[in-house]
């Protein structure tokens, strides 16, 4: 177990899994959907077994030794271009409490998600060849610590997903792929410059003494290994610091999606085909919060102290704005798309908080936003899948003829609405708890309480109109669930629950590294004060 | 039976209805009969609350037992001190008794809807909401901490909001369910803001922890106006779920639920939770904050009460009774009179519980009709549904030797206390005011649905006495509306063994600036306080079976013979003072209210119509229950939707259009610069190649290949040269 590479295996397994499907006839679709379905298991069996080995006590963030399941070697080694120096990039994976809940949300999310796409039809080689792709893209970027390798794999997972939701995805397929993929690489671009701008900021000390440039995240956290002239070093007086940041941020935060930059997402979702937009909103959303934390804040944090409050400001746009967007919209989907607006406002609020109560928050909110969503795009996929409309006022009385179903949306909704016993209320009380005792925040924490009040108005009316009410006659023969949709649905819900229920299995997972980056941030704002004087 | 039994015992109270709930959901779709487990557990949580209340009123009476486990522990943080969330039961006298009040009332519901719910296609499904209904109340109930009696007060609004949505084919229940799942989470937004600040101040949600920093001194921010405005937030959520002004609008429309629902939730036990809460966090309101709270339990008395008046249908006059009632209860905290607060609290859930579930008699006689002008002479056909109804008629409009007479007039007392210490007597005022409208009201319903002769014939015809089993819980409920169990004293509370022995008013804790001027005499910073007249001992015992820390804090009470100190020396000598002024004054006012009912009601004397039509603007007024629904429509709930449609307009096209616009802009761009590479860039290349090409074409001319030409050619430029080289 010691030398197993865990983390590389369950990051490409599902490429090994992409060429065996490439080899498979296209005529045999169901062995090529049992094969997805393998590795998807296989990866969350092993998702298992990282959380067994796992070390609580270690904390990660700024220091390599404190990670865990290291993968290291020299990956790209060219030496003697004269005017760059020597160009080494390593291959560096591990996580901590920060990227091993994420591990966990993806092996589990991707899983459900391959369930859900059992009933595609249109070229299933290609659907789940590409599925795959997008699964190792996933992986690969929450574990690897080298910005490069972190490049590398977000732009991986651009290129499935622009022809999963462009080829496999509804009417206005194109225009929403298009714009996926364009925004999504407008960001890229803003990280590109920064990478490159933080690469030649920064040197790593080899073992014969010399110093090179170096793309390992965590030498990027320490002042001491900046250059003395570097654009991004804050030992240059006239550095780019705070344009970089804004700029990195801008990239991640298409991803989130923060107010102003969201509107990719409710055409993305309301095209994509349901196990797109499960992984959509279930994975692909918590990489911008994800790349704040990892990358952003540890690499810059004397900036996100001068642009917390912005950070807070922008969360509570998210939360309001997207509530109210989403109490007028008429499609179940765009409903729940502008939730996740809505609900992504709240780890935005809860990091900005820079707290442990507020990071606690806001990677838990991480993690529940993920698996409640997930169960709401599948119920809007289930219900979908039999009455070919996604029109809200189309429905009615759903409830009667589809007991069990409703059952399970019930409890999504509740869980979106944040009520206690299910997970997201811990995630959203703990956001609350850490913006809250913060005093410059405390306004806008308070004013952000009122995102619990919309978001019970929107979901519980969105519920009334589709499962209460009298049924309408042309929707009595719609059958109940079937037994891949348990199989899609029971997960989901019983992690909603025992996170309600016993939240510490996560946040003792993460406590060590939530710990280290709150104090990260706070003693490296003395640390980057004094580097100020230089 | 020593302390940690009685603690295990508890828990196991709170999670048998949980288990009942569980199962008869999961199985009621296949074993027709499985209701009949639910009805099994809550008959063993009333036995088991029986023996609990036994041995904690009798053995235990002066102890308090906490019993807690960490459930999230954040450890070693920098930024704030360990985050160490403790969830946990507390047991004292004001628990076990209200928890049999609930195990009770649940039970008779839950025996009451066997015939009631017969035949209903989600049967099975209403006895598990029922029994997630009681989990959730019973952990409101035992909580010791605030966060978790945040967490069980959502849980009953879920339940609530299930259960008044049960019948959800009609657009009418789902939209009661929805608002009443709305308008209480307003109250409860301001609550969960009031915990926030107590956590950011005390760093823990433990009520006993909070208290004790509040008296050591620990403000939060440092002020006792932020003292109060804490206290305040905390009453939104007895705002919100007790139905007070201004979140009163959603208990009327609740009553789309099944009747005997509204009869366990929206009258007897959940919207109680609000006075409760406000009984936990008692200690700690300031001056201001209690007055407010006085203010907000006036209102919600009187404007209810005035609406009750004009009501035709049963179940909604006696939700606004139920509101009024709420007020009253909330203003008795306000001013003071806490230990009758509470007792106002069980009496009338016994009694409103009985006239709803009375109603639900009538309502399912009269084959579902619940419009009182349709109904008329009922008694002689419901003789024993009339008694009950009656009974607990009186209770509630005060007459002596019933329970709410002798919770009634405490009330009234402790109005008139406050008023003569502090000079608001608008409390007293409305406290009589309420009482002769209340009795009114109630008579009224009374006469128009059991006396005099049937409106409607066809339907009276068919009315029956209901079954056994559900009158049995009727003459449960209004016996237990007489005083006898109370106190052997029908004049006096004080005599008897509830008040004195079992219910305590909690001494104030807030610092002596934000106290009212009659309580400051008292306690300066350090010295042992006159009213605190407990000393509290200690002692912290390890429980083998659940793995908690069990606490038992064990008050001495008051000695033999000196008198229990309410709220402070004054108070209680003022209190006194005006008991029997109070009864006296009950007695008339009260008595007013029932004559005038039958003098228009029933003797007809005066004509209800031409009254109304007197009074028309009033009339309407109050009939439209003084037009709050249509001023939050168009208000709140107005400004919501537009502020969505606007948002979502701008969205659409603005943020979206930024988006779009800036494609288009890149698109015209990229057609721009390819016509400019066409047209300019290539176009140079071209012009370039054509003059080269023109060129080539005009030399081309020249090479003719013929001879005669080269040598014109020849001669022509030797020529030119001789004519050029002449000039060197």
């Amino acid at each position: 177990m010691e030398n197993f590479p865990i983390l590389s295996f369950i990051t490409f397994l599902p490429i090994l899994g992409m060429i065996l499907i490439l080899f498979v006839p296209k005529k045999q679709e169901i062995l090529i959907k049992w094969l997805t379905l393998l590795v998807t298991g296989v990866q969350l069996v092993t998702a298992g077994f990282i959380w067994r080995y796992y070390n609580y006590a270690l904390g990660g963030i700024n220091n390599l030794n404190t990670f865990q399941f290291i993968e290291r070697f020299r990956w790209i080694d060219i030496s003697g271009l004269t005017w760059l120096g020597n160009v080494k990039v390593d291959y560096l994976l591990g996580i901590d409490g920060l990227s091993a809940p994420m591990v966990f949300l993806t092996a589990l999310i991707t899983f459900i998600a391959t369930l859900s796409s059992w009933n595609i039809s249109k070229s299933i080689k290609g659907y789940f060849a590409l599925f795959l792709l997008l699964d190792t893209g996933m992986f690969g970027v929450f574990v690897s610590l080298d910005f490069f390798l972190f490049y590398i794999f977000w732009e991986l997972m651009l290129l499935p997903m622009y022809f999963l939701i462009g080829i496999w995805g509804g009417v206005r397929r194109e225009y929403a792929a298009i714009k996926f993929f364009i925004y999504t690489l407008f960001g890229s671009v803003f990280m590109l410059l920064v990478m490159i701008g933080l690469y030649f900021s920064t040197t790593e000390t080899l073992a014969n003494g010399s110093k090179i440039f170096t793309f390992n995240i965590i030498a990027m956290m320490d002042p001491k290994n900046f250059t003395a002239t570097g654009i991004l070093s804050p030992f240059n007086p006239n550095n780019l610091r705070l344009v970089a940041f804004i700029a990195l941020f801008v990239g991640f935060a298409i991803k989130i999606p923060m107010f102003p930059f969201h509107t990719w997402l409710p055409d993305a979702h309301v095209e994509a085909p349901t196990a797109i937009s499960v992984i959509l909103a279930g994975v692909l959303l918590k990489m911008g919060t994800y790349g704040i934390l990892r990358i952003s804040y540890p690499v810059f944090p004397e900036i996100t102290h001068q642009l917390a409050w912005y950070i807070a400001l922008f969360g509570m746009i998210n939360i309001i704005y997207g509530a109210l967007c989403a109490m007028a919209q008429k499609d179940y989907k765009k409903i729940i798309a502008y939730s996740s607006v809505s609900h992504m406002g709240y780890v935005l609020l809860g990091m900005s908080a820079l707290n442990s109560a507020g990071f606690s928050g806001a990677i838990l909110q991480m993690f529940n936003h993920g698996t409640i969503t997930a169960m709401l795009f599948l119920g809007v996929g289930v219900i979908y899948d039999r009455a070919h409309t996604r029109g809200v006022d189309d429905f009615g009385g759903i409830a009667n003829q589809m007991p069990i179903y409703t059952g399970f949306t019930t409890l999504a909704f509740f869980a979106a609405i944040g009520l206690p016993g299910l997970s997201g209320f811990v995630s959203e009380s703990f956001v609350f708890l850490g913006s809250f005792s913060v005093p410059s925040i405390r306004v806008i924490s308070i004013v952000s309480t009122l995102g619990i009040l919309l978001g019970a108005g929107y979901m519980l009316w969105t519920f009334q109109r589709i499962y209460l009410g009298e049924l309408k006659e042309k929707w009595n023969k719609l059958p109940d669930l079937s037994f891949r949709e348990y199989a899609m649905l029971v997960p989901l819900a019983l992690v909603i629950v025992a996170l309600g229920i016993y939240p510490s299995a996560m946040l003792n997972l993460m406590n060590s590294s939530v710990n280290a980056l709150t104090d990260f941030m706070n003693n490296a704002q003395k640390l980057y004060s004094l580097v100020g004087k230089y | 039976m020593n302390e940690i039994t009685l603690t295990n015992l508890s828990i196991v109270i709170l999670f048998l209805p949980l288990i009942g709930f569980f199962f008869t959901l999961l199985f009621g779709k296949r074993i027709k009969k499985m209701y009949a487990f639910e009805i099994l557990v809550i008959c063993s949580v009333f036995a088991l609350t029986v023996v609990l209340a036994f041995f904690k009123l009798t053995q235990f009476v002066n102890a308090r037992i906490i019993s807690e486990f960490t459930w999230i522990d954040i450890k070693n943080s920098a930024i704030l001190p360990n985050i160490s969330i403790d969830l946990g039961i507390m047991l004292d006298n004001l628990t076990v008794l209200l928890m049999f009040v609930v195990a009770l009332v649940s039970m008779l519901v839950h025996i009451f809807s066997l015939v009631y719910m017969k035949g209903d296609k989600r049967f099975n499904r209403y006895y598990a909401y029922l029994g997630l209904f009681t989990f959730s109340m019973n952990g409101i109930v035992f909580t010791h901490n605030i966060l978790m009696m945040y967490i069980f007060w959502e849980l009953v609004g879920v339940s609530s909001y299930l259960l008044i949505g049960f019948w959800y084919e009609k657009k009418s229940a789902s939209d009661a369910s929805k608002k009443a799942f709305l308008v209480t989470r307003v109250g409860d937004v301001g609550m969960f803001a009031g915990i926030l600040l107590l956590f950011v101040t005390y760093h823990t949600f433990t009520f006993d922890k909070i208290f004790a920093q509040i008296s050591a001194g620990v403000l939060p921010f440092n002020s006792g106006f932020w003292l109060t405005i804490t206290g305040l937030l905390i009453f939104c959520g007895a705002v919100g779920k007790s139905a007070q002004f201004p979140l009163h609008v959603w208990l009327p429309d609740a009553m789309e639920g099944p009747t005997p629902v509204s009869a366990l939730i929206h009258a007897a036990t959940m919207v109680a939770a609000g006075v409760y809460l406000v009984a936990r966090v008692f200690a700690m309101l300031t001056a201001d904050a209690l007055l407010v709270i006085a203010i907000i339990g006036a209102i919600s008395a009187f404007i209810p009460a005035t609406i009750a008046l004009t009501q035709k249908d049963i179940k909604k006059v006696l939700a606004y009774s139920t509101i009024s009632q709420l007020g009253y209860m909330i203003m008795a905290m306000g001013v003071g009179a806490f230990s009758y607060a509470f007792f106002h609290l069980i009496t009338h859930a016994f009694f409103k519980a009985c006239l709803f579930l009375g109603s639900g008699s009538v309502i399912l006689g009269m084959h579902h009709e619940q419009d009182i002008t349709k109904m008329g002479g009922l008694r002689k056909k419901m003789p024993l549904t009339y008694a009950t109804f009656l009974i607990a008629t009186l209770a509630i409009s005060g007459v002596p030797l019933t329970s709410g007479f002798l919770s009634k007039d405490g009330i009234l007392a402790g109005t008139l206390a406050f008023s003569k210490l502090t000079g608001y007597w608008v409390f007293p005022v409305v406290g009589y005011f309420v009482a002769a409208l209340t009795a009114f009201y109630m008579f009224r319903l009374v006469i128009i649905t059991f006396h005099g002769e049937p409106n409607d014939k066809e339907k009276f015809e068919h009315v029956h006495e209901s079954p056994y089993s559900m009158v049995i819980p009727l003459v449960v409920l209004s016996t237990l509306s007489i005083f006898i169990w109370y106190t052997p004293n029908p004049i006096s509370a004080d005599a008897g063994w509830f008040l004195p022995k079992w219910v305590h008013t909690p001494a104030t804790i807030v610092p002596n600036f934000a106290r009212f001027d009659f309580m400051k005499s008292f306690a300066k910073p350090g010295e042992i306080k006159k009213e605190d007249n407990t000393k509290a001992i200690v002692s912290v015992v390890n429980n083998d079976i659940i793995p908690t820390r069990t606490t038992i804090i064990t008050e001495q009470p008051a000695q033999e013979g000196q008198e229990e100190i309410i709220h402070s020396e004054s108070y209680t000598e003022t209190f006194h003072s005006y008991h029997y002024p109070a009864i006296l004054l009950s007695i008339l006012v009260g008595g007013f209210g029932i004559l005038m009912a039958f003098v228009i009601y029933h003797w007809k004397k005066i004509s209800a119509d031409k009254l109304a039509n007197a009074l028309k603007p009033l009339y309407n007024f109050s009939y439209h229950k003084w037009y709050f629904d249509e001023l939050y429509d168009y208000t709140f709930i107005w400004l919501t939707m537009f502020l969505s449609k606007i948002l979502y307009w701008f969205d659409a096209n603005i943020v979206d259009g930024i988006v779009n616009g800036s494609a288009v802009v890149v698109r015209f761009a990229s057609r721009f610069s390819a016509k400019f590479d066409s047209i300019v860039v290539d176009g140079f290349v071209n012009l370039l190649a054509y003059i080269s090409g023109f060129i080539g074409i005009f030399f081309r001319k020249l090479q003719t290949g013929k001879v005669q030409t080269y040598v014109i050619y020849v001669v022509f430029s030797l020529v030119i040269l001789l004519f050029l080289f002449k000039s060197f």
